[in-house]
């Protein structure tokens, strides 16, 4: 009986240690729509341009074109999504900014991803939102400003409503 | 001569033979860890969408399985950043974020808990995006193959996060890979309190590489882009992180321009495994074993009903038992074919009396171009001389 309480004891230890704030800066990577995990810096579209150039357009294209089939658009499409054709991109789809923000910080580019320091990701962030028309070119983005960006398709989304098609017997 | 006496005459001319390395009839070594017969080819079929090594997908061949389980090895796959190599003495879980204690666990700690096994489908919710579209596979492993059934260990997440102590406020957690990606999904915390599991096994030995290796999150029934592999990382949050695998990817687009967002419940669903597109049956009829698979990510599949006859009349099927919920479930109807021309098609209802429904019933409100979800009938043609295409 004693054996088996402190068999009880033992197995409600417990089996995490405790992390360190270092560990959690050190992964934690989130970035919240409304700006909460986006590091200091800024930068803007001019400064993106060329980044983009080095290490974006030879998979998205010159522009954010992107390559059909293979590498997704990142321009354009605004308009198209209540046609038989639609086009989701950054600029027609995207909800959120601070979505392409932490989206290329963590997983690009594609084959070294998180090799570009804040002030660069500021910078191809505000670029594509650059071609997308829906920041000005010299515009900075910052922490401060990034998450006040309204993306043209912020209102386009709606709750789940299942069960919401009726098959009949 | 004595059958003993034979068999010992036997045993010994085979040990002889071992000993002098002549040809034996008695069979092949022993292997530590087995593998298939060289006779058996049933395989995924990988469609890799980038030119980077690893993303993609590989789709589970449907119609050469049989019962519920998938093995392990012919489990489908979808990778965003391709399947990390992942040494399990390195890695770790962090759960930090609106937690009274923020806490890393070893792969060892996870493994020490109190396990739970349960059997569980995954489908990933693109999983018929051109039967959607009007334009499908021409086969159930093209059409149908982002979906697999295997038993899943770990420890229950609740288990977990009520070690780390969730603060006032907590409403969401954020899971997240160790991919090259670092792919990240936001959960409803009430999900992740209720049934949400971090694996480890998988049929009885420790998940795939491309299952997730060391560890990953099975979400039962829910999509399976949010069963995140490679966990690194659970962030709890007030807030969901509208990650761009929740917003970019993953939400359905309605016909009028709208799109649903957090659609995670992967609805009830069936489809006839055999016959099926591709094949081809014995001209001039006989009696045929239709078989298929039903799921639901909603509690447990309750009845499955076959249509030879394209939908005009259904007939129940039987049941494989034991039916579990959130499992695949295995039906079968014998089918006497009068060698005429014929539509097969599946249909089922979950415990919730939902019923599955036909492609125009689910296009009426969903449109064609959701791309997630799908989960309409399938119907099946067999043609006069024997041959099954997709209609």
């Amino acid at each position: 009986m004693y054996s088996l309480m402190l068999l009880g004891a033992l197995w409600a230890q417990p089996a995490g240690r405790p992390a360190t704030a270092e560990e959690i800066r050190a992964r934690d990577i989130t970035v919240f729509p409304n700006g909460a995990g986006l590091p200091a810096g800024g930068g803007d579209a001019v400064k993106g341009a060329k980044i983009y150039e080095s290490r974006c357009a030879l998979c998205h294209n010159k522009r954010g074109e992107g390559k059909a089939g293979e590498y997704p658009a990142l321009v354009g499409g605004r308009g198209t999504l209540a046609t038989k054709a639609p086009k989701k991109t950054v600029g027609s789809y995207w909800p959120y900014a601070t979505t392409l923000w932490d989206y290329i910080n963590r997983a690009m580019p594609f084959h070294q991803p998180r090799m570009l320091p804040p002030n660069d990701v500021y910078s191809v962030t505000a670029y594509i939102l650059f071609l997308n028309g829906i920041v000005a070119e010299t515009e900075p983005m910052n922490e401060r400003t990034l998450p006040a960006v309204r993306m043209p398709n912020r209102d386009g989304f709606i709750p789940d409503a299942r069960p919401d098609v009726k098959a009949r017997r | 001569m004595s059958s003993r006496r034979r068999f010992l005459t036997a045993g010994a001319a085979a040990l002889t033979g071992c000993q002098n390395e002549e040809p034996s009839t008695s069979g092949a070594h022993m292997r530590a860890y087995g593998e298939r017969s060289p006779h058996e080819k049933p395989v995924r079929v990988i469609r890799e969408l980038t030119a980077s090594k690893g993303t993609g997908s590989s789709r589970t061949p449907l119609h050469e399985i049989y019962g519920i389980i998938t093995p392990s090895a012919l489990h489908y796959e979808r990778h965003h950043s391709g399947v990390p190599d992942i040494d399990p003495a390195q890695h770790t879980l962090l759960i930090h974020g609106l937690v009274e204690k923020p806490l890393v666990f070893s792969v060892d700690a996870i493994r020490a808990r109190p396990a739970v096994s349960r059997v569980y489908f995954l489908e990933c919710s693109g999983n018929s995006v051109g039967d959607n579209r009007g334009a499908p596979f021409p086969d159930v492993q093209g059409s149908m193959g982002l979906l697999s059934c295997s038993e899943w260990t770990g420890a229950s997440l609740r288990s977990l996060l009520e070690e780390a102590g969730l603060k006032p406020g907590a409403k969401w957690v954020i899971a997240e890979g160790a991919d090259n990606g670092r792919m990240a999904r936001s959960i409803p915390l009430e999900k992740c309190l209720e049934d949400t599991l971090v694996v480890y096994g998988q049929n009885g030995e420790a998940l795939r590489p491309e299952q997730g290796y060391p560890l990953r999150l099975i979400v039962p029934g829910w999509e399976g882009n949010i069963n995140v592999k490679w966990l690194h990382r659970l962030h709890v949050a007030a807030e969901p992180a509208m990650s761009v695998k929740e917003t970019a990817f993953y939400t359905e687009l309605m016909p009028d321009g709208k799109a649903q967002m957090f659609t995670y419940v992967m609805e009830a669903r069936s489809v006839i495994t055999r016959p099926s597109g591709g094949m081809k049956l014995p001209v001039g009829g006989g009696i045929h074993e239709v078989t298929g698979l039903a799921w639901t990510g909603k509690g447990s599949i309750r009845r499955v009903e076959v249509s030879t006859d394209g939908g005009k009349t259904y007939h129940d099927a039987e049941l494989q038992q034991p039916v579990l919920p959130q499992a695949l479930v295995r039906f079968r109807y014998r089918w006497q074919w009068d060698g005429q021309e014929a539509v097969l098609q599946s249909r089922c209802t979950d415990e919730t009396g939902y019923l599955q429904p036909t492609h125009a019933e689910y296009a009426a409100v969903r449109g064609l171009n959701s791309g997630y979800h799908y989960n309409a009938i399938k119907p099946w043609f067999v043609r006069a001389d024997g041959s099954v295409k997709h209609v």
